[in-house]
């Protein structure tokens, strides 16, 4: 069990990568938003979800109504719903109170990892999984504090180039799904509209609208004859 | 200036903290209470990953600057055939040379 956390622990420290510069962003944001340090601490602790967070501290900013600024968070968040969904059959033999820590460190790039990584046959262990989000978390959280102690010292994430590496590890990411049924119809829906709804309605909705559109493509197709040859995907949700 | 935490924030930061927590666990609950998958929400579950994580890459692609558009173009052909470490570190010499380089 030990060698799975410790893997788990390295597999994620690529993620740092873009995590740290986004973390330090964030944290020099807050307090220029009128945070304190132990505010936007606090709030990467207990939210850990970055673009809400940014979008939080932003209206708070435009002295929005509290509850407006809670259901932005929400609606900038709604993805997770998709992603605790598909993660469900693989990590069904959790127990209750690990299933409630695991759904509370369910990221980006711990959905997709935990996606990826029950599809190619490893098992999703406990320990594999808060190995991955340790690493993760602690990085996020204390870098977070860090940007917000030094306020203004963070140079510019463009200049050292840091900014292209999210989109980056993200396209490698949804690469690794190019051999699932729909995939190119899925991926060039989900990018034309969210592409359009960048436009029209603006960040971060796009997200949400852009996925619904591929996800309802995909819904809407006829479903897959289950074949001899379909490969490992018609198994795997038995 | 010198406290750590004032109530205002303080509350506004657990109720974005309860509402994140429900989108993390929603997805879960939903399907704890569907006994057999029909065959289209399947289908549907199967296109989240793709469809979720294009929707963050496609944007950058193509209105971030011919820079960006540069550097995800050399790391999406080196992805076609390695793995994310050499996309990332392609992708980043692109963008770089793009920006201090060319201009």
């Amino acid at each position: 069990m030990k060698s799975d956390y410790t893997e788990g622990l390295r597999g994620s420290v690529p993620i740092l990568v873009s995590t740290i510069p986004f973390a330090a962003l964030f944290g020099a944001i807050a307090v220029s938003n009128g945070q304190t340090v132990g505010e936007a601490t606090l709030m990467s602790a207990i939210i850990f979800a970055g673009a809400s967070q940014l979008v939080g501290i932003e209206l708070f900013g435009h002295s929005v109504p509290v509850w407006v600024i809670v259901l932005s968070i929400f609606a900038v968040n709604f993805r997770h719903i998709l992603y605790s969904a598909a993660i469900t059959p693989f990590i069904a033999h959790f127990s209750p109170a690990q299933k409630a820590l695991s759904f509370f460190l369910l990221t980006d790039p711990q959905f997709a990892q935990t996606l990826t990584r029950g599809e190619t046959g490893k098992s999703v262990s406990f320990a594999w999984y808060m190995g991955f989000a340790t690493t993760i978390y602690v990085g996020w959280v204390g870098v977070s504090a860090v940007g917000a102690g030094f306020g203004k010292l963070v140079g510019d994430p463009r200049a050292l180039g840091f900014d292209v590496l999210l989109p980056i590890y993200f396209m490698g990411l949804v690469l690794g799904f190019r051999k699932r049924a729909n995939f190119l119809g899925v991926v060039i829906v989900s990018a034309a509209v969210s592409i359009l709804a960048q436009k029209l309605v603006g960040s971060p909705w796009h997200v949400s609208i852009g996925a619904l559109a591929g996800v309802l493509l995909a819904a809407v197709l006829p479903p897959k004859p289950v074949t001899t040859e379909a490969g490992p995907e018609a198994e795997t949700r038995a | 200036m010198s406290e750590l935490f004032t109530p205002h924030m303080t509350l506004l930061i657990l109720a974005g903290a309860v509402a994140t927590y429900l989108t993390r666990i929603g997805g879960y609950l939903l399907m704890s209470r569907l006994k057999n998958v029909p065959p289209r929400v399947d289908a549907a579950l199967n296109a989240v990953p793709a469809a979720v994580l294009t929707t963050l890459v496609a944007p950058a692609f193509f209105s971030g600057g011919i820079d960006v558009t540069v550097a995800m173009a050399v790391a999406l052909a080196i992805g076609l055939g390695f793995s994310s470490i050499p996309m990332l570190v392609g992708g980043w010499i692109a963008v770089m040379v793009m920006r201090h380089l060319v201009g």
